[in-house]
């Protein structure tokens, strides 16, 4: 099967749109002459030119802001932020804004544009350049939120997210773009619908993003000790794709919700809560959680390494589920 | 001046409409029945409409909390407009905005905010998508002294000089940022003097005056319209309401409205300057009062007999795409 890496998978998404769309534009710090700060919109100004690859000041609030109004008024804008961490700075934009719009303006009209970052850790850089903040992005109605996890979700996911009429916040993940998978647009489940990345009848594993490696390597680690574990992948946080969550865990009867974002109120607490209270005569055991730590992301490779759910602590948890420790 | 009987009939018109609207909402909101936060224009119509009266419905505007004159002056149906202060189903946004969201994209209207410092950011994108279309449309954002003071106005500014946007930034200073004054909350004599740092032509004028806004107004739009660019344009105006309808304006002299309503009220001015240089006769103006002051009232009737939204809307128009 063909390869290909998630930055190439996530360019050739943008370049085939933009060929498509003619109202797609590019909004972002260095996203133009310096092709983006991972690698991302690389070629594209050549492509496009410099009107529709549109380097911007480092003003996260006005970019972001701009392309609010731009969707607002015939284009389809896709913003960049260097790091997800910035997402802070042009907050009111997406919150007050951008999912507000169509419902405050008693659906007259729509924002269809993608805010595209990553986060995570992975690269020590630190407690202000490694955060996972999907959470904040959940807890506002209005907006879609992707987290591929490999190339073939980084390319269909964000090729279909350029055709919706609603705010898309497209999260990608540091730790990934460099990484080759393999690439089968084909195989790849319709926008909104998670897939099982494994199957197994024990227990499942509710992840996302990078974590979904993560899970993977664990259970081929605990299928060595007689575990057959399913992992989940839910590709898109909203729409939330309870269907195949719910079908998994009353397969299973056992469920551990991994996440890199912090614990406390974090995305693996309303998955747990979800999975509760829809499921809660199927479950075998309570919903475990391995999320990241309650801390700044350090800078120590090892304390970060430490800060978020490893292959290891993974795996210990669903031992732990299967009263097995 | 360039205007003719038909626009200068126009302009009054749109100035009676937006004074007699707030008015009435203003007695209106006393009784209790209109939910919610309200903010009045009534004294500063000179600005809005002498903006307004230069675009056509493919040119954008963004207002501010304060933004029932805007939507009128740029051309959203008062009924609708009514009917959505009262929260009612066939409201400009079917009374889920209300007064502080009113919006009308059919006419270039990208809403009233309840953000201060909102309307800049949407303008800058809206003057890109004008830009891209190359039809000479504009975006103009109006924004408070307050609003003046936020970083989105300010980093605005900037974008807008460095992608050379056909946008304007109007600043009405009415003096307060809710209770603040803007004497101590800007840091410059004028917003507009910001505008040298930016590196677009700022102006000041007097913001009870329409011919004075219509023409600086003019110039800007058809700079940029022309391609040249962003301009910083400061109205010094005074509002006739409190920041909200309920302030009981502790932070205001005595005399101060009644200072102005007397000495340089909008309306008032205009009717002088037209009357004295014979361009319109005082019965046409006293005809529009009439028929204006009708079709306030037959707003409020009509919103008060509309239907309020049901359980049945609670839940819809957050997505286009439902999974």
């Amino acid at each position: 099967m063909k390869e290909m890496t998630y930055r190439d998978a996530l360019r050739l998404g943008l370049q085939e749109s933009m060929q498509s769309d003619p109202t797609i534009v590019i909004l972002g710090e260095e996203v133009g002459r310096y092709g983006g700060a991972y690698g991302v919109t690389k070629g594209l100004l050549h492509e496009f030119g410099e009107d529709w690859v549109r380097d911007t000041p480092i003003s996260e609030e006005i970019l972001v802001g701009a392309a609010v109004g731009a969707a607002m008024t015939g284009l389809r804008p896709v913003a960049e932020l260097m790091y997800v961490d910035f997402i802070t700075l042009a907050m009111d934009q997406l919150v007050n804004q951008a999912a507000k719009i169509r419902y405050m303006f008693g659906g007259q009209i729509s924002v269809p544009m993608m805010l595209r970052s990553q986060g995570g850790t992975g690269r020590s850089a630190a407690a202000q350049h490694s955060q996972s903040l999907e959470a904040w992005v959940m807890h506002t109605p209005g907006l879609h939120l992707a987290m591929p996890a490999d190339a073939t979700d980084a390319y269909v996911l964000i090729k279909h997210a350029l055709t919706l009429a609603d705010p898309v916040i497209f999260l990608e993940h540091k730790g990934l773009y460099a990484q080759s998978f393999p690439f089968n647009p084909e195989s790849a489940p319709p926008w909104g619908r998670a897939k099982i990345s494994r199957s197994g009848n024990d227990c499942s594993i509710i992840c996302y993003s990078r974590m979904v490696q993560r899970s993977l390597e664990a259970a081929a680690q605990l299928a060595e000790l007689g575990v057959r574990v399913e992992v989940v992948d839910l590709r898109t946080l909203h729409p939330l794709d309870m269907e195949t969550v719910t079908k998994s865990v009353r397969k299973t009867g056992r469920v551990l919700v991994v996440t890199e974002d912090c614990l406390t109120a974090g995305v693996s607490a309303e998955l747990s809560a979800r999975i509760t209270e829809e499921n809660f005569e199927y479950l075998e055991e309570p919903v475990l959680r391995m999320a990241g730590e309650d801390i700044p992301i350090p800078v120590a490779p090892a304390l970060e390494a430490a800060s978020v759910p490893t292959n290891e602590s993974i795996k210990q948890s669903i031992l732990k589920l299967m009263r097995k420790k | 001046m360039n205007l003719n009987e038909a626009q200068l009939l126009q302009a009054y018109r749109k100035m009676r409409q937006i004074r007699a609207f707030e008015d009435r909402v203003h007695d209106e909101f006393a009784t209790g029945e209109i939910p919610g936060f309200v903010h009045l224009y009534a004294g500063e119509e000179a600005s809005a409409v002498g903006f307004c009266m230069h675009l056509n419905d493919e040119d954008r505007i963004a207002s501010t909390h304060r933004g029932h004159g805007h939507c009128i002056a740029k051309g959203v149906e008062i009924k609708g407009m009514m009917s959505e202060i009262y929260g009612r189903r066939n409201g400009t946004c079917a009374g889920k905005g209300g007064s502080m969201h009113i919006a009308d994209l059919e006419k270039g209207m990208m809403g009233a905010n309840g953000i201060v410092g909102a309307g800049p950011p949407l303008i800058c994108g809206a003057g890109l998508a004008a830009k891209f279309r190359k039809n000479g449309g504009v975006a103009i954002a109006f924004v408070g002294d307050g609003g003046s003071n936020q970083g989105t106005t300010l980093e605005s500014l900037n974008l807008a000089t460095v992608w050379n946007l056909p946008c304007i930034f109007v600043a009405e200073n009415n003096g307060y940022a809710e209770s603040t004054g803007s004497k101590w909350s800007v840091s410059c004599e004028n917003i507009a003097d910001r505008a040298a740092a930016f590196g677009m032509p700022g102006v000041v004028v007097d913001g009870h005056d329409f011919f004075a806004v219509y023409e600086v107004a003019g110039e800007a739009i058809k700079r940029a319209r022309e391609g040249g660019g962003p301009t910083l344009i400061e109205c010094k105006l005074n509002r006739y309401y409190g920041h909200f309808e309920g302030d009981a304006q502790t932070y205001r002299g005595v005399d101060e409205v009644k200072k102005v309503k007397e000495s340089k009220d909008c309306l008032m001015l205009f009717s002088k300057r037209v009357t004295e240089q014979g361009l319109l006769t005082q019965a046409q103006l006293d005809a529009i009062d009439k028929e204006v002051a009708a079709e306030i009232e037959a707003s409020v009737a009509h919103a008060k007999s509309s239907a309020k939204p049901t359980s049945a809307d609670l839940m819809t128009d957050v997505y286009v795409s439902y999974p």
